[in-house]
């Protein structure tokens, strides 16, 4: 690099300086997106230069992507230079100060989910100090986490204390040039988690987002990385079903799993973004990269999702099966109502020799919503004695509803065996009128014939997250019929 | 208990009840009887509340309240309960659970708590004993896969289990071999008491040589075109519904 370059490159720097930096930080980057502002992003998080560098080789691939069209799903063309890349936490003034300043209607629906009365003022985003003790909690778990080795914190403190790790693993299931989301994801990512369990290490707890200190607020482009090393187990649960509402309409995530030899990792969603009102207006758009490597001979993956929010959806959470033996697995229940668009599926690499992959989908469609599941599964050449099974069951309900299947196959082992079984079911009048004359009412027949459809992926689910999915269900389609 | 008057009904342009008639009191056994198609399932559905099929006139009153003003599940909650002749399957809706969520729906009605689980497995299983069920069926999908005839039981079952105070029980003993039959009428009969009402639709006399009605009607084309007691059954077997027709048309 000459010496030109290098002092422009300076000076370039310099415009964030530290104490550019505090400003941005209060006040948020203005909209747009240039390599100004992937340089700033690093800079604001401190980062090591290897991580900008990272960000910076990201940044230049998705200038030369193009944004996917593929996918059953239609909105109008963002503009990504009218986003914000780095919007600056809330201060405590703007936020309510207890739960009397927020929005009945938000409360109500939490007293529908049963969420606990302290979960709340957080979720509503009370200022922190009028926040009963999660701190505490969450303090008490970090102790008993890290006696067992286990390292759980946010993506910026691992970026930090953990650079070996991040650098080892990053980007290594879910390249920065994947997909034009993923590659955004890489230049502009705001945090996430971070976990690593070591050797043999059977992690004592569920890992979940609610007890690590940082979630506040990670933003729009969230970054996730698990890595489960030789012999370890872990169970990792996302999201809330707390309805999210975020100003911000798009949000790319990316996650990656990394499970190496006889290693297991179990990561379960349940997500619940904001859908947008009964006419479609508002709500998220939420394009996600989720991806698992079974990385070594005899290790497990599995997806267990429930997925009732956004506007849009687009996800496939995936298992590239490379170790032998290695298992992958995907329980999914996905709702649609109103006005909403569903893409979501997932995809089964089968590389090495015996590998065995399941998949359960299941698909709610209301009201006008659009469903649509696409699968595929690949077996390789060299992966004899691959299996898989996928199952995908549809249920419609009302008259203007619509779900759709996408199964792709491409089978380049003659030994593989793979069975698809699809089916499509409505709740039909006389089931309805059936409970009814039993004396429960639509909306709870409603409810119980979709919790009895979906019991098979509600069974994968963490016993407690279970609960909290099938009133998270119940809620979503309240009115779908009638 | 029940006061049909003049009731009239129709599913579409079909009209098919043309102004029927019927008194039942508390502690009685009625049959209906009548051809294919002469409207008793129409009867059954339009007592429950299903709302495909229009009432356009008549009146029902029901323990003094006037049914048609009811949703569906009112009326079930108030005591009315209906043994389909074609019980629906909902795969993956445990039975227990609905069951169990019928219980409930009438115990709030009437103010009371939901019952405990354990005392309602102890009830299903008393129940399940006298219609000599299987209790394995408490944990399969509401009447999936069920046969015709534990089909039926399982409709007796819920009925033992929410004691109504009016049962229809729509052709519960088609498709029943002799010992289903027997099991379906103990259910029944040990329902019968004299706060409760029951009206059986059926075809055949066989059901009622076990549950012996106090009064036996015979619908035609949306009518009673007579009314008698039990020996009006055995009768019926011997001539056939013809003669009640040409009788009833002389
Ligand atoms: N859903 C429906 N649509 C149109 N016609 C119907 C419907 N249900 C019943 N019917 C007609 O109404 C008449 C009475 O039927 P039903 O009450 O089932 O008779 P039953 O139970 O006495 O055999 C029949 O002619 C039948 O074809
Ligand atoms: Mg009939």
């Amino acid at each position: 690099m000459s010496t030109e370059s290098e002092n422009i490159e300076e000076l370039v720097n310099r415009r964030y300086a530290h104490g550019f930096v505090t400003d941005i930080a209060s006040e948020g980057l203005p909209p747009g997106l240039n390599e100004d502002v992937v340089r700033a992003i690093s800079a604001l998080k401190e980062e090591p230069e290897f991580m900008l560098e990272w960000r910076l080789r990201a940044y230049r691939q998705w200038l030369e992507m193009v944004e996917p069209e593929w996918a059953h799903v239609h909105y109008p063309r963002i503009d990504y230079n009218s986003i914000s890349y780095y919007s600056a936490p809330k201060s405590d003034k703007d936020r309510p100060k207890s739960l009397d300043e927020v929005d009945p209607k938000l409360l109500e629906t939490y007293d529908k989910l049963g969420i606990p009365l302290h979960e709340r003022a957080r979720l509503a985003g009370v200022a922190v100090d009028a926040v009963f003790d999660s701190v505490s909690v969450a303090t008490t778990f970090k102790k008993k986490l890290s006696e067992a080795g286990v390292i759980f914190c946010s993506f910026s403190e691992a970026v930090k204390n953990h650079p070996e790790l991040v650098r080892k693993y990053l980007g290594t299931v879910v390249p920065q040039r994947d997909n034009f989301f993923a590659a955004l994801n890489s230049a502009v990512f705001s945090d996430g988690s971070f976990v690593y369990i070591p050797k043999g290490v059977r992690c004592p707890m569920e890992l979940s987002t609610y007890f690590r200190i940082n979630a506040a607020n990670t933003g729009q482009f969230e970054r996730t990385l698990i890595v489960a090393d030789e012999g370890s187990h872990v169970s990792y649960l996302e999201g809330c079903t707390a309805p999210m509402r975020d100003e911000n309409q798009l949000h790319a995530a990316v996650v990656e799993l990394v499970a190496l030899k006889d290693a297991e990792i179990k990561y379960s969603t349940v997500q619940n973004w904001y859908p947008g009102d009964e006419n479609g207006v508002g709500g998220i758009y939420n394009f996600v990269t989720k991806r698992g490597d079974c990385r070594g001979a005899n290790s497990k993956i599995s997806w267990t999702q429930v997925e009732t929010g956004s506007a849009i959806t687009w996800k496939y959470p995936s298992c590239i099966l490379r170790g032998n033996n290695s298992v992958g697995e995907f329980y999914s229940v996905a709702v649609a109502n109103n006005y909403q668009q569903a893409d979501t599926g997932t995809k089964m690499i089968h590389i090495g020799r015996n590998t065995r992959s399941t998949i359960v989908s299941k698909g709610i469609s209301a009201g006008h919503a659009q469903n649509a599941y696409r699968g595929l599964v690949r077996v390789m050449p060299q992966a004899q004695g691959a299996r898989n099974h996928t199952q995908c069951d549809s249920l419609l309900i009302g008259k203007e509803c619509g779900a759709h299947t996408f199964p792709y196959m491409e089978i380049k082992n003659p030994s593989a065996r793979i069975e698809h079984e699809a089916t499509t079911s409505k709740i039909s009048a006389d089931q309805l009128f059936y409970c009814r004359q039993r004396g429960i009412s639509e909306e709870d027949a409603v409810n119980m014939i979709v919790n009895g459809f979906c019991k098979e992926v509600f069974n994968e689910l963490p016993m407690e997250f279970a609960v909290e999915a099938q009133a998270l269900l119940n809620v979503s389609l309240e009115g779908a019929v009638g | 208990m029940l006061d049909i008057k003049d009731l009239q009904a129709r599913i579409g342009e079909t009209e098919i009840l043309r102004g029927l008639t019927l008194n039942v009191k508390a502690g009685e056994v009625h049959a209906i009887m009548g051809p294919n198609g002469s409207g008793k399932s129409t009867l059954a559905q339009v007592v429950a509340g299903h709302e495909d099929y229009e009432v356009t006139g008549g009146s029902v009153q029901f323990k003094g309240k006037d049914l048609l003003e009811l949703a569906p599940e009112e009326r079930a909650r108030e005591g009315i309960f209906l043994g389909f002749q074609y019980p629906v399957e909902i795969p993956g809706v445990n039975n227990a659970y609905l069951l169990k969520a019928a219980v409930n729906a009438k115990r709030q009605h009437q103010g009371l708590d939901e019952i405990d689980a354990f005392e309602f497995l102890k009830l299903a299983r008393e129940k399940m004993a006298l219609l000599e069920m299987d209790p394995k069926f408490l944990n399969r999908g509401v009447n999936e896969g069920f046969s015709g005839g534990e089909k039926k039981r399982n409709e007796i079952l819920q009925m033992a289990m929410l004691e109504p105070d009016l049962a229809i029980l729509d052709e519960t003993d088609s498709g029943l071999d002799i010992d289903a039959l027997k099991a379906v009428a103990n259910g029944v009969n040990a329902l019968r008491s004299p706060d409760r009402a029951i009206i059986l639709v059926t075809h055949y006399q066989r059901l009622l040589d076990y549950i012996e009605p106090d009064f036996v009607h015979v619908l035609s084309a949306g009518r009673i075109i007579r009314s008698g007691d039990k020996s009006l059954a055995l009768e019926l077997e011997k001539k056939g519904y013809e003669w009640v027709r040409e009788a009833a048309n002389a």
